[in-house]
């Protein structure tokens, strides 16, 4: 039987160009405001920029249910290990966003408090520069980040690739089976 | 720019209750030695000086020869209370001498129960160690931290990030 | 599965057992002599009868990276500890590196809601250790950007509150009327934040062409916008019952603990440094200073609207006030040449190099002023060496100390009213670790 015989109309396609189009259409951001960042993360999400024409506006408050993670502000020594719990929580296939000069390399505050680069931490797909970026900034990187999702690979696992450059928090056994 | 502190009289501006005093750009400052510190804080307290606005430190190892009045022995660290009477819309500045060797001086939270985060914090920043302040632990920086970053022999730039039980990075 | 250690040890809450006598005499409110247990609480339970559980640094009501650990019995909290240091930056330490012309630039990013006062008490401790005197245009353009800036600051609140306790639709409101005076503030500045515009010596640049129809417009569309929010909130039954009697504290206790800003004022206590200590030129404005009566959350929420509208009143006569002249002094030792000079004049040239790689010198000395931000007395202790970088730069953020009020705050409520109290203390945890 030949495809001639269906009465509807069809298109053809790599199961691949669809996975990669609708996981680009459907990024939930999770919460990770830090510092004034978070505030023009927050203006962006506002009625005034509206994330939501680029299906973004839900900002999911369990790293669980979000598959980007905006770093929003400057990353400190004590807060490094708690965004890397945040990270880890989070479920393939996951995307890292750094916000702003001070979460993308220190920015003006290189001294013994911050981390000198979220990169140092987590994997970072876009760099958005700025102090802070405006939301326009904010939603180019959105969009870059989207033709990177639409381009790239589906099936890279991060924890190959070596996540987190190098640097690995205690690993502590969960009883829970962890599929690998 | 007019005086915004309703400062009182010249003649005041001698000793406050027997410990030296000096006006810093029109500002009272009194100058009690450690040991005397808790007693001037509680008679300022029966004064009116209810309420501390601030509790900070400074570190002055490089600038020893500071401007002080007659009489106050120059130490490495100086540990300065802001207090504020507000029926009389007065401030008063307390700055104690604190030396290096024996980094202590007693708590005021007796008094003023609201330093309590802020002897915690010049604890953390200067290691000068509260005696009688109930929870004594670092509030800014992480709990395993060595230092006291704003001691002036502190580093300033970039240090490696540190992780907690992690193997050292490659 | 990888799971980080993010325990902080001694900085955490600990079970009873392991509380040091004081320390839990403090938390059941011995020091502050409440002379009964709060209602709710009947007696004192055991560690097998509670449980303590964390709440953030990561959690959206937490106004940023605030972690508070809070001992439950059953849906009430006992005990409640804030944990802080998350958002650490090192900025005083910072301070000491930057001359006094590049301070506004790291102060600024202390407070991120009303950024401008950051940097107006920067300036004016540095202005009282070099004693000068600004051109009087260059104080009423601060005093406009400020009160422009309170009301951002209070509409954000007004905002991020509303959202905390399920008002959502109030979130999107507050940020629209937050863009309108951000858009003017970037007009005037060039930036929507953080915007290094108070100087040591008066302000960054003259107000631009046109500035009074914006500002006008602006005090326009406010009170109808408050007046929406008054239908919206005020009298709604719901918003009431989740406000009213929440987060109850009393002057005495505010005092106690150094509280200032609207949570003092909502006890009833009229203590507005605007008003107490005045400093640029509030004494010769007309406005009322807004006071509670019961201390709760609801009078907090009162305040902070009714706040909107005063600073609208002083807006309108610092308009009619506004002189015409210089928007920075002319003393050549602090203020950079104008723009044209250098094109022409060598001296100028080297003159403005000089300023801005080494920076001016300011006379010996040490000074603490403080200055009315929305959140309370925000204050800068400042030492200087007689070099062009301050020796010691130590800001007072209204919010760290106002954060202790809320183990007193929210013992003996319920777990479920705990967003609300953190929400009206409105820590900025930019400057809470600064
Ligand atoms: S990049 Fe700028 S705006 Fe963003 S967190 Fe850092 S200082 Fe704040």
């Amino acid at each position: 039987m030949g495809l001639e015989d269906l009465n509807h109309n069809f298109l053809t396609g790599r199961i691949e160009d669809l996975v990669k189009w609708a996981r680009r259409n459907s990024v939930w951001p999770a919460t990770f405001g830090l510092a004034c960042c978070a505030i023009e993360m927050m203006s962006t999400g506002a009625a005034h920029f509206d994330l939501a024409r680029f299906g973004m506006e839900v900002f999911r408050a369990s790293p669980r249910q979000a598959d980007l993670m905006i770093v929003a502000g400057r990353v400190s020594q004590k807060m490094a290990p708690v965004l890397r719990q945040v990270y880890d929580q989070m479920m393939e296939p996951k995307w890292v966003i750094s916000m702003g000069v001070c979460a993308s390399s220190g920015g003006m505050f290189n001294n013994y408090a911050i981390v000198q680069g979220v990169d140092q931490i987590v994997p970072v797909d876009v760099y958005s520069p700025g102090c802070p970026p405006g939301p326009e900034t904010l939603m180019h990187s959105i969009l870059t980040l989207h033709e990177l999702i639409r381009t790239g690979e589906i099936t890279k696992r991060r924890g190959a690739a070596g996540a987190g450059a190098g640097v690995h928090v205690t690993e502590r056994r969960v009883a829970v089976a962890t599929p690998h | 720019m007019d005086e915004p502190d309703g400062q009182p009289a010249e003649d005041e501006a001698e000793l406050v209750h027997g410990a030296p005093s000096a006006l810093s750009r029109g500002q009272l400052v009194v100058f009690p030695e450690r040991a005397d510190y808790l007693d001037l804080v509680g008679l300022l307290y029966d004064d009116g000086y209810r309420v501390c606005v601030d509790l900070t430190g400074a570190d002055y190892q490089p600038y020893m020869e500071r401007e002080l009045p007659a009489g106050v022995t120059r130490e490495r660290f100086e540990v300065v209370v802001n207090l504020l009477a507000t029926d009389t819309r007065r401030r008063i500045r307390v700055r104690v001498q604190v030396p290096e060797a024996d980094p202590a001086l007693p708590s005021i939270f007796q008094l003023h129960p609201g330093t309590e985060a802020m002897e915690r914090e010049t604890y953390d920043m200067f290691g000068v160690v509260f005696t009688g302040h109930p929870d004594l632990s670092r509030i800014l920086m992480p709990d395993d931290w060595e230092g006291h970053p704003l001691r002036k022999d502190f580093g300033f730039g970039r240090i490696p990030v540190q992780f907690k039980g992690a193997p050292p990075a490659r | 599965m990888t799971v980080a250690e993010t325990s902080e040890g001694d900085q955490e809450l600990l079970p009873k057992s392991r509380t040091a006598g004081v320390e839990y005499l403090r938390e059941v409110g011995a020091v502050l002599r409440i002379p009964h247990l709060p209602e709710g609480i009947e007696e004192v339970p055991t560690d097998h009868d509670t449980m303590i559980i964390n709440m953030g640094p990561q959690h959206p009501s937490t106004h940023g990276v605030l972690r508070v650990m809070m001992e439950l019995q059953g849906e009430t909290v006992l005990r409640c500890k804030p944990v802080m240091g998350y958002l650490h930056t090192g900025m005083e330490k910072t301070g000491e590196e930057l001359t006094y012309l590049q301070g506004p630039t790291n102060t600024t990013r202390m407070d991120y809601i009303s950024p401008l006062f950051n940097e107006l008490v920067f300036s004016l401790a540095t202005e009282k250790l070099l004693d000068i005197e600004l051109p009087p245009r260059a104080t009423w353009i601060r005093m406009l950007m400020c009160e422009l800036n309170r009301m951002s600051s209070q509409v954000v609140w007004l905002a991020t509150n509303g959202m905390d306790l399920g008002a959502v639709s109030m979130m999107i409101y507050g940020f629209r009327e937050r863009e309108m005076i951000l858009a003017f503030f970037e007009k005037v500045t060039g930036l929507r934040m953080n915007h290094n515009y108070i100087r040591p010596g008066g302000v960054a640049v003259d107000l631009p062409e046109g500035w009074r129809d914006d500002v006008l417009k602006i005090l326009e569309v406010f009170p109808q916008r408050l007046d929406e929010y008054d239908t919206l909130l005020t009298g709604q039954p719901i918003w009431q019952e989740r406000t009213q009697g929440v987060g109850v504290i009393t002057t005495e206790e505010c005092l106690a603990l150094g509280v200032t800003g609207p949570i003092l004022r909502s006890t009833g206590m009229p203590w507005d440094l605007r008003r107490d200590q005045p400093y640029l030129y509030y004494d010769q404005v007309d406005f009322d200073v807004i006071v509670g009566s019961y201390g709760d959350t609801f009078d907090r929420y009162a305040i902070r609207l009714n706040e909107i509208r005063e600073s609208i009143k002083i807006i309108h006569q610092i308009l009619d006030k506004m002189p015409q002249g210089d928007y920075r002094v002319q003393d050549k030792k602090v203020t950079p040449p104008p723009r044209a000079r250098i094109d022409e004049s060598m001296e100028a040239l080297i003159h403005h190099f000089k300023i801005f790689t080494e920076g001016f010198r300011v006379p010996e000395g040490e000074v603490y002023v403080a200055v009315e931000s929305p959140r309370g007395e925000l204050g800068c202790y400042m030492v200087s060496d007689g070099s062009s970088k301050p020796y010691r730069m130590h800001i007072r953020g209204p919010s760290f100390v106002n954060l202790q009020a809320l183990p007193h705050m929210i013992r003996g409520a319920l777990i479920a009213d705990a967003v609300a109290v953190i929400s009206t203390i409105d820590p900025i945890m930019g400057e809470v670790d600064r």
